[in-house]
């Protein structure tokens, strides 16, 4: 038996909906985050394995992107979340709820 | 050289920029020094570009220099770029030469104003937007400046903004303006749709069919008449003189008015090809204006409003000259109207301002000694218009009388006519403020009815009192009369005691006990009888007094009614301010009621009118050198005295008419002209110098149709017109905004109703993007089972 | 051996994820992120993404789970989360729907292109123009010049392909990450600072310390 490229998305498919599930479920805006990163890893798999089968770098380049922009978004995100939290210790998602119209 | 064209309007518009930043920082004077150095540094690149040109031979003495495409649009494009000949370089050469002059003065008229630098502002960008009219290389350009100008006059018309009359002229001159604009915008219209370019390097080689070209030059003259002030848009010209005069100067002399002209002259070629009666309209609109304005001059006081009235007329000279097709003669007379024009007008400015802003001419004369510098330019002026050789304007407004009689005897006699009044009415000007008794100081008519006024209070103020004394008289009378009432009571019982008494005494015997007592009592009521009579007697007499002291009341008081009835006559029999003066005029005498006259009189009498600053009179000295000489720019005598005409030779085309008349005619009719010109001052000189005939009978409100022409459109417009306006701006607020807030109504309901989905929950609408991204992936999956 | 190393690691990132998702507590959370995150890495090297495989340790098991446990602890917010509970009415049941369908049609999408040759994305996509577009100017994977199998095998082979096609085809998206890392540290710079005394907003008066 060998692993196929299938493998792969199969694996990648799980993992990305397990994050969204875990994004729509959980309601502490720290493990939402950690969610969103699944999902972005789900993405990074796919990329890997789609680059090692069209033997093309691009996909390695754009996982590469994805980590960077992963890592600003985490960045502000986080500085939302303490900014946040700082003045509400105990607000979850659910309690921000400004926008509702 | 000629690659410095874009200088030309760049020195106005850098001088605009920099005045707009730090104009207010500068302050008076530097802001106005700064103004006057940008168009200055204009006019040393015209005059830079007209020496590259000169070197050019005149047929290739055409250039185009285009800065960057403003409008690329598909087949159509329009440049900013500029067109340089000579005709736009003459007009140049005159804008920014004149132009420079008016900025100099205006440091010096403009000395002390609150708004000092934003009326350099204000003037550098009108000098700006008039070169980019002249200077443009397509109609899109010159429209530019076409509405630059506009937009400017309104600005400077209403300088003086608080004032209501000041702001609705300026307000006038934009609505005129606007419908000429829309001329000018239909006109090019019909040009694009005729040879699909605007550009004045097509136009002038294109082929137009006759129809075409008659249209282009109707709507061109709609617009011309709006900008230069002819039949029937000349109405706004005569009220923007509400602006400083240095703008009068530069609108009405040497810019603004002179763009309908240009244009006209400019699209020569459409004119030759257009139906000869489409020029002739041009002639006649620009005849019948220069008569009717020329008629409406005679009878103004104002000093400017005779030169708004003249410049209206000169300007229907140039329209004339077009429409027969001279336009080298409409270009000369143009040049030198703007240099005796603009001198007048800052004459007056000047006068005005050593006058300290009294305009009426009635209230001038014998300035003469007080400001010989401005008498003297204003009376080369007054030579220059009045067409006496050897000034400027006998040679050109020679010229245009010329081809007037080439086309029409008819046009030649209206010209002729308005020759004669336009000498006629220059001299009564000069004559009015220069010479003569100085008026300046005389009583005004407001100040005399102030003093009578005050002579009718005091008469009302004795009737008063007499009244009051009348009531005192009545009030002793009434209580004379109750004394002497009472006193004849008295009189009565005492008389009635002494008889009681007498009838005691008699009743009772002497012996009886009391008798004694009763004949005491009859010899005490015998005494009182005459006390009581004396008594009577007494307030009788102050009865008869205050008697009489009523009827004097009564009459004194007819006396006081008597002094308000004579002075109320005096009031209508006191004496008028003269409203036709001449040099001769006396002074009304105030010598009887000088005391009355209100402070604004004895204010004046210190005043002491005086000659301006060298600011102004160096323009003015300058100016008048240029008018006297101008001539010299294209003497008739031989071809090479023809300057002017060679130099435009190459932009008209051979489109201007060859004059068939022979030397012999020419010169008669050069004879005929100045014997008019000198007839018409003498005729002048003789009314307002010498008071040979009554002003009144010559100033006649009939010859005013051009105010009255102004006064029934303002009563159409505002009755009417009105109406009309009010019908569409209800149609506008019910339908066109009606539609407008109905959507905005349909677009809040349904917000309202779709506020229901924003729950505020970041889950729901995590939600919703999973949702969403699931549909995407299943249209793709559809595709891919589908395919 | 490949197959034994893809199922361990891939039960590895999937227990992690599940671990995550599951995981009341958001320390325990974002430990299992780690070792989801490890797992991942695995997978790259077993893809001779060697570096990335690098850069999945140092940036995201090292540098964002330490910035997540830091913000955690800093802010003290590692109290047990109820997950029995669910406030929003048919979140959970839409939630699981909504992966499940995804899922669902990812895996349908993938199966029923049929193919496992590397031309998958062709049928997904349906225009496979596009895939060529994409591939016509590609840089190999082993190598930058040549497709030469023994190139593939160089050590470092990986990382001078990805370097030479970071900095030639997107080294203008490369010098914007640049630009974008700094907003971000100025962004939260900004964000968290604090100046003055801010309210410390209690949502619950008596369910603050729950």
């Amino acid at each position: 038996m060998e692993v196929t490229q299938t493998w792969y998305l199969v694996l990648s498919a799980v993992l990305f909906t397990i994050g969204t599930i875990g994004l729509l479920t959980r309601r502490n805006p720290l493990v939402m985050f950690m969610c969103i990163e699944l999902m972005l890893n789900a993405v990074n798999i796919s990329f890997v394995s789609f680059s090692k089968a069209l033997n093309d770098i691009a996909g390695q380049t754009a996982v590469f992107f994805v980590l960077v922009v992963a890592a600003a978004e985490v960045v502000v995100g986080l500085s939302i979340v303490v900014a946040l939290l700082r003045r509400r210790p105990t607000a979850t998602a659910d309690d921000l709820v400004q926008l509702k119209g | 050289m000629v690659e410095a064209a874009w200088l030309i309007p760049a020195f106005p518009l850098a001088g605009f920029l920099f005045l707009m930043a730090f104009g207010r920082r500068l302050g008076e004077p530097v802001a106005g020094w700064v103004a006057t150095a940008a168009v200055g540094g204009s006019f040393l690149s015209t005059v830079t570009v007209f020496l590259g040109l000169l070197a050019e031979e005149p047929d290739d003495r055409f250039f185009i220099q285009t800065i960057f495409t403003w409008v690329p649009s598909g087949s159509f494009r329009v440049d900013l770029g500029f067109l340089v000949d000579p005709l736009s370089i003459t007009m140049c050469l005159f804008i920014t030469g004149v132009g420079t002059l008016i900025h100099l003065y205006s440091v010096g008229y403009m000395h002390g104003d609150a708004n000092f630098s934003k009326f350099f502002i204000y003037l550098n960008l009108f000098a700006f937007s008039m070169l980019m009219l002249v200077l443009g290389d397509n109609l899109l350009i010159t429209f530019l400046g076409w509405e630059g100008v506009g937009a400017c006059s309104y600005l400077l018309i209403s300088f003086w903004f608080t004032s209501k009359e000041n702001a609705s002229a300026g307000k006038k001159a934009f609505v005129t303006n606007r419908v000429g604009d829309f001329g000018f915008m239909l006109g090019t219209f019909v040009v694009f749709g005729a040879i699909g370019s605007i550009r004045y390097a097509d136009i002038l080689t294109s082929e137009f069919s006759s129809g075409i070209a008659t249209a282009a030059v109707l709507l061109f003259l709609v617009a011309a008449t709006g900008k230069s002030a002819q039949i029937p848009l000349f109405v706004w010209l005569p009220d923007a003189m509400a602006g400083p005069t240095p703008v009068s100067a530069l609108i009405h002399a040497a810019t603004m008015v002179t763009s309908g002209v240009y244009l006209l002259v400019r699209l020569n070629p459409i004119l030759a090809q257009a139906d000869p009666w489409s020029t002739a309209a041009i002639a006649w609109v620009g005849a019948l204006t220069a008569l009717v304005a020329a008629l409406a001059a005679v009878v103004q006081t104002d000093i400017k409003k005779v030169l708004a009235y003249s410049t209206v007329s000169q300007l229907g000279y140039l329209f004339l000259a077009i429409g027969v097709g001279g336009y080298v003669p409409a270009i000369f007379h143009m040049v030198t109207h703007a240099f005796f024009k603009a001198l007048l007008f800052l004459g007056s400015g000047s006068v005005i301002h050593g006058l300290h802003d009294e305009q009426d001419m009635r209230r001038m004369g014998g300035l003469t000694k007080f400001m010989p510098i401005t008498a003297g330019t204003f009376i080369v002026g007054w030579l220059a218009i009045a067409g006496v050789p050897p000034f400027a304007g006998f040679w050109s407004k020679d010229e245009i009388l010329l081809y007037a009689w080439n086309e029409s005897p008819v046009l030649w006699a209206i010209g002729l006519v308005t020759a004669i009044l336009t000498a006629f009415y220059m001299t009564r000007q000069v004559v009015l403020t220069f010479f003569g008794r100085t008026r300046f100081f005389d009583p005004h008519q407001e100040e005399i009815d102030a003093a009578f006024s005050q002579a009718i209070v005091g008469a009302e103020a004795g009737v008063a009192e007499a009244q009051e004394a009348l009531a005192k008289a009545e009030q002793d009378m009434a209580k004379a009369d109750d004394d002497v009432a009472k006193k004849q009571l008295a009189l009565a019982s005492a008389t009635e005691s002494l008889t009681e008494a007498k009838a005691n005494v008699a009743a009772s015997s002497p012996d009886a006990d009391g008798h004694a007592k009763l004949v005491k009592a009859l010899d005490k009521a015998d005494k009182a009888l005459p006390k009581a009579v004396s008594a009577l007697e007494k307030s009788q007499a102050k009865l008869a007094e205050a008697t009489q002291a009523h009827a004097e009341a009564i009459e004194s008081i007819d006396l006081a009614r008597d002094d308000v009835r004579t002075a109320a006559a005096s009031v209508a029999s006191a004496p008028r301010a003269p409203q036709h003066v001449t040099a001769l005029t006396p002074a009304v005498d105030v010598s009887d009621f000088a005391d009355q006259l209100p402070d604004s009189y004895a204010h004046r009498q210190e005043y002491h009118p005086h000659e301006s600053p060298w600011t102004m009179t160096a323009p003015l000295v300058a100016l008048a050198g240029l008018a006297a000489a101008g001539g010299l720019l294209n003497l008739p005598f031989t071809k090479d005295l023809h300057f002017l005409a060679n130099w435009l030779e190459p932009t008209l085309f051979g489109n201007e008419v060859h004059v068939t008349a022979g030397a012999s005619t020419k010169i008669v009719l050069a004879l005929i002209a100045t014997a008019c010109a000198i007839g018409a001052i003498a005729v002048s000189l003789g009314v307002y110098l010498k008071g040979k005939a009554d002003p009144a009978a010559i100033e006649r409100p009939e010859l005013a149709l051009a105010v009255d022409y102004d006064r029934a459109l303002a009563a159409v417009m505002g009755g009417p017109g009105n109406e009309t306006f009010e019908r569409a701006s209800w149609f506008d607020r019910t339908y066109v905004d009606g539609a407008v807030n109905g959507v905005a109504l349909v677009t809040s309901r349904l917000g309202r109703y779709s506020q229901s989905f924003q729950t505020g929950f970041v889950r729901s609408y995590a939600f919703g993007i999973v949702a969403g991204s699931a549909a995407v992936v299943l249209w793709f999956l559809s595709r891919l089972v589908l395919s | 051996m490949d197959v034994a190393v893809f199922i361990v690691s891939a039960i590895i990132v999937i227990g992690g994820a599940i671990g995550v998702v599951v995981n009341p507590n958001p320390v325990r959370a974002a430990l299992s992120l780690v070792a989801s995150f490890f797992g991942v890495a695995v997978l790259f090297v077993l893809q001779e993404a060697h570096f990335l495989a690098l850069v999945q340790v140092v940036v995201y098991a090292g540098a964002i789970v330490v910035l997540f446990l830091f913000v955690i602890m800093l802010l003290g917010v590692d109290k047990v989360e109820d997950i029995q509970t669910e406030p929003l009415v048919n979140q959970r049941p839409a939630a699981f729907v909504g992966g499940a369908f995804m899922l669902l049609l990812i895996l349908g999408g993938l199966f029923l292109s049929g193919s496992d040759d590397g031309q998958g994305a062709v049928a997904i996509t349906g225009q496979p123009e596009m895939t060529q577009a994409l591939d016509a100017p590609g840089i190999k994977v082993g190598s930058a010049t040549s497709t030469d199998p023994s190139n593939f095998q160089e050590p470092d082979s990986n990382i001078v392909s990805l370097a030479r096609d970071l900095f030639t085809r997107n080294l203008f998206a490369f010098e914007i990450t640049a630009l974008l890392l700094t907003i971000a540290t100025v962004g939260a710079v900004v964000l968290v600072r604090n100046d003055g005394a801010e309210d410390l907003v209690v949502d619950e008066p008596g369910t603050a310390n729950r």
